[in-house]
């Protein structure tokens, strides 16, 4: 590994290491696990993400973003590593919605009470592992984004480094994600009785 | 929110990037004046960020304590 000229670079200290970066322990393991939806994958990709992340501690600059530079280690891995392991690869595309899917689908619900809508009491209703289930449901590249933005919230800029994609394409696929999510969250409501079925 | 109506057309365009705050002030500042002018805009809007409150709040993993100890181990061998 070379470092640049006229730094100096202190080795990665375990103490120091430890201290800063186990607490984004519980964002990461959510992260991996959305990402392998298998929870043996997610412990090993999150084991090797600090391996690696202690190792390249050295070219951490200090100050900058921690988090944003170990997510952005354990997606190259889960990319490089886990990614080839399936069989088949994933979709790239997904159908697209319109915007508000799942508000216009609710739309005109009675019953609101203090501060909420009808609508947004909907929301409460749907488990854990409906929206898990929802979320997993996305291709891998939609899943990823939407996970960056709407779970962690990540700025665009900072999943286009994660990722090391354009600002463009951060947006094209939060956006698109964020559709298709609502969308089959309506799914799983007409399937619970939450929502109306369509009329006509 | 009327479909044909262009500053509602536009607010929703403009909807995930204002969530995000990745708005300029200035464009933040016409789209939150139409959502205090417009209730259905405003309501869709509130909805949308509580979705987004209700999706990361229910997909948070708890880490397997187990894990915490195999990471200290496999760093402590490094």
């Amino acid at each position: 590994m070379s470092y640049p000229v006229g730094r100096v670079h202190v080795m990665a200290d375990p103490a120091t290491f430890e201290a800063q970066a186990m607490e984004f322990m519980p964002s990461l393991y959510t992260a991996a696990l959305r990402m392998t939806r298998n929870p043996a994958d997610a412990e090993d990709l999150v084991q090797e993400t600090y391996l690696k992340a202690y190792r390249g501690f050295g070219g951490f600059e200090q100050g900058t973003n921690l988090k944003a530079w170990l997510y952005r280690i354990l997606t190259n891995t889960f990319i490089n590593s886990y990614r080839s392991k399936k069989r088949r690869p994933e979709e790239s595309d997904i159908e697209d919605v319109e915007d508000l899917y799942l508000y216009r689908r609710l739309g005109g619900l009675e019953g609101a009470t203090a501060g909420q809508s009808a609508e947004e009491q909907v929301l409460e209703h749907f488990t854990e592992s409906e929206i898990k289930e929802a979320l997993d449901s996305l291709p891998e590249q939609f899943r990823i984004a939407v996970l960056l933005g709407d779970v962690e919230g990540f700025s665009y800029k900072e999943i286009a480094e994660i990722l090391d994609i354009p600002i463009g394409t951060v947006m094209s696929r939060l956006h698109r994600g964020r559709r298709a999510l609502q969308k089959r969250l309506y799914e799983f409501g007409r399937q619970r009785g939450l929502v109306a079925e369509p009329q006509g | 929110m009327a479909e044909d109506k262009g500053d509602c057309v536009e607010a929703v365009h403009l909807l995930y990037h204002y969530l995000d705050g990745e708005l300029t002030t200035e464009r933040r500042v016409l789209i939150s004046q139409h959502l205090d002018d417009c209730p259905p805009c405003g309501q869709a809007f509130d909805f949308e960020a509580e979705l987004r409150v209700v999706i990361a709040q229910k997909c948070r993993e708890e880490v397997p304590p187990e894990l915490v100890e195999r990471v200290r181990k496999a760093l402590e061998q490094e």
